[in-house]
């Protein structure tokens, strides 16, 4: 609060408390004092909160990640005579366009339909941006006031009326960083994880982007003037899935303003299409609160690893841990110190933030106070779903054997039960291999063979009752085989999940 | 230096790598293996100094040989320096400097190619020996 003795250059201040407006004077006088999150951290540990706050009126944060959720929309004017579009592509990449005639949302992940993963809407993006032309292409079905029925032509970002970046969410305050248990490597969009927890994975750039610094959205808030790929752009609300302390932003900017420096179309291998997309926000350092905020260090700020060897919502954590381990390029898991990968460069993070920091400190650039807050508190439910069926709904009853039990034995009951597959247990149900009625004739055949555990499979792709049929159904076709032993937890066999029964599942829906 | 021995359907048969470390004395790293009943492929890492009589003696068993100088290449326009590459690799070609940026020691590559399918700005490339 400020009290006036006399006149306003004779103010005297009851506390240090600064405002939007007397910063932005500041600016423009060119006498505000900015400096990045990254020596923010510093200034108030030498000078303390209190002594930084009167010292700092302006913190940049930064960020540069792939942000799925990003996307353009665009008018391209009318067309002579007019259509209305009611599929629309450019590059042979679909567009959005459920709206009005020529207007249409080009989302950065769709894919190319001749390329496929190679090519998608953040390649359009990003070659419009560079400034060149792209090949728009759309269909509709003619009505009386557009009545054209198809175009086909050349845009670049001159010929259009609107190209407005708009995203749903970027600048995730901290995500789940990633790892992966299973015996394959998987490709995510986390990048690409080895087996056997072979290294982890992790987004964000933890305490100099620009959520952590503001963590109860004091300052950052709807109509935020933020710096969007080079262009300056605003917060228009809480990004979908805002969750604090996984907070999210919805933001826009217009396209034109853009550079390709700090936006860049990317290819996830096996997963697809994404966008680096940077965003730096200024942070005003109205008191000793928000010095203290933004002095947030990597250390403060925690996130969990998680398990993407099991393909399920709730994969499980393998462990906790905070930005400043996951930065130190080897984390501990189950006592083996395990390489990290970021996946969003800190070095452009810090650029965007300098820039910032330069554009503010020419008086190129004000802050802005919000308009409206975003939620301190919201809840990322799942997805109403109609129903799981889990595999033990579907199961059908295993029919167990010994290890000594005898070829012949085998090829009885396989007849007698009409059954293809015989785990084979010990005494006390533990899974210990598999054999098929085609195992059996083969050995049948062959002669020679006495008991079942000289012919049975010994690495036996199994599933758990709990997990989905459609797990069951995928480990099915990537193995090439036909049915899957259940087993619980000290890996007793609880019943057989065969191709069969997924097909009677499908013929009851 | 690295080293790409290609065996043809007679030397694959022979124990060329035992003989030239017992009668060279000199150590020889396996970093690459394909070897088939009718031909075989090397990649090895041997002592640089004694590079051209090693190469010399394997020539003689009637193994081809080529120096191995193109490792992986880094796109500087292309990287932004994430980092995915950098867990990936199997012998840490891949590191951050002092700045941040993702610094390519390429001399340690072993030319297994991971980190190509991995980079998600299709800035890495192995060029053909």
């Amino acid at each position: 609060m400020f009290i006036y003795g006399g006149d306003e250059a004779n103010c005297v201040k009851s506390e240090n408390v600064k405002t939007v407006e007397e910063i932005n004077r500041k600016i423009k006088e060119g006498s505000a004092v900015v400096v990045t999150a990254e020596e923010m951290k510093n200034i108030v540990e030498e000078l303390g909160a209190e002594g930084a706050a009167k010292e700092v009126d302006v913190v940049t944060t930064g960020t540069f990640g792939a942000m799925c959720s990003s996307g353009v929309f665009f008018n391209f004017g009318h067309s002579d005579p007019p259509i209305k579009m009611q599929k629309i592509w450019l590059n042979d990449v679909e567009a959005y366009t459920g709206i009005a005639a020529v207007d249409a949302y080009l989302g950065v992940t769709q894919i190319s339909e001749t390329l496929g993963i190679e090519y998608g809407g953040a390649h359009v993006i990003e070659e419009l941006v560079r400034g060149k032309e792209v090949e728009l292409k759309a269909k509709s079905y003619g009505t009386d006031c557009y009545p054209r029925k198809e175009i086909i032509t050349e845009i670049s970002l001159e010929d259009v009326n609107q190209a407005e970046m708009i995203n749903p969410r970027n600048a995730y305050q901290r995500y789940k960083a990633a790892t992966n248990s299973s015996n394959r490597i998987l490709k995510t969009y986390m990048g690409t994880l080895l087996p056997n927890y072979g290294n982890v994975t992790f987004a964000g750039t933890g305490e100099i982007s620009p959520l952590n610094n503001d963590p109860e959205y004091r300052t950052i808030g709807i109509g935020t003037k933020i710096f969007l790929c080079g262009a300056e752009g605003y917060v228009i609300g809480a990004g979908t899935q805002h969750s604090p302390p996984f907070g999210t932003l919805m933001v826009k900017g217009d396209l034109r303003e853009m550079n390709t420096e700090y936006m860049r179309a990317s290819v996830f291998p096996g997963y697809g299409v994404s966008m680096f997309i940077g965003i730096g926000i200024p942070i005003p350092i109205l008191d000793a609160e928000m010095a203290r905020f933004t002095a947030v260090k990597d250390r403060e700020i925690e996130t969990e690893i998680l398990d993407y060897g099991i393909p399920r919502r709730g994969r499980p954590v393998v462990r906790k841990v905070n930005y400043e381990e996951l930065k130190s390029g080897r984390v501990e898991i189950n006592g083996e110190e395990v390489r990290v990968s970021p996946l969003s460069s800190y070095s452009i993070a810090r650029k965007i933030m300098i820039e910032l920091k330069d554009r503010i400190r020419k008086g190129e650039f004000f802050i802005t106070q919000p308009v409206s807050r975003i939620p301190v508190k919201s809840e990322f439910k799942p997805m109403r779903q109609r129903e799981i069926v889990v595999v033990k709904n579907v199961m059908s009853d295993a029919i167990r054997i010994l290890p000594d039990t005898s070829i012949i034995e085998a090829s009885k009951i396989i007849i007698e039960k009409g059954v293809n597959h015989l785990p084979v247990t010990d005494r006390e149900g533990v899974l210990i291999g598999i054999v098929t009625s085609w195992d059996v004739a083969k050995a049948v055949a062959k002669g020679g063979v006495e008991r079942v555990d000289e012919i049975m499979t010994k690495r036996v792709i199994t599933v758990s009752p709990e997990d989905p049929v459609e797990l069951a159904a995928s480990r099915l076709e990537r193995h090439n085989i036909s049915a899957l032993p259940v087993i619980d937890s000290k890996k007793r066999v609880l019943g057989l999940i065969s191709s069969e029964d997924l097909s009677r599942l499908i013929a009851k829906r | 230096m690295m080293l790409q021995l290609k065996f043809d359907s007679k030397t694959v048969k022979e124990p060329v790598i035992s003989q030239t470390a017992l009668v060279k004395k000199t150590l020889i790293n396996i970093i690459r293996a394909s070897v088939g009943a009718r031909e075989g492929e090397l990649v090895v890492d041997v002592d640089d100094e004694r590079a051209d009589e090693i190469i010399q003696f394997i020539q003689s068993k009637g193994v081809s040989v080529t120096k191995i100088y193109k490792n992986i290449v880094k796109d500087e326009d292309r990287c932004v320096h994430c980092g995915a590459c950098i867990s990936i690799c199997p012998v840490e070609v891949f590191s951050f400097n002092g700045e941040y940026r993702v610094v390519a020691e390429s001399e340690k590559c072993i030319h297994c190619g991971v980190c190509v399918g991995v980079c998600p700005l299709q800035a890495l490339d192995l060029p053909k020996i």
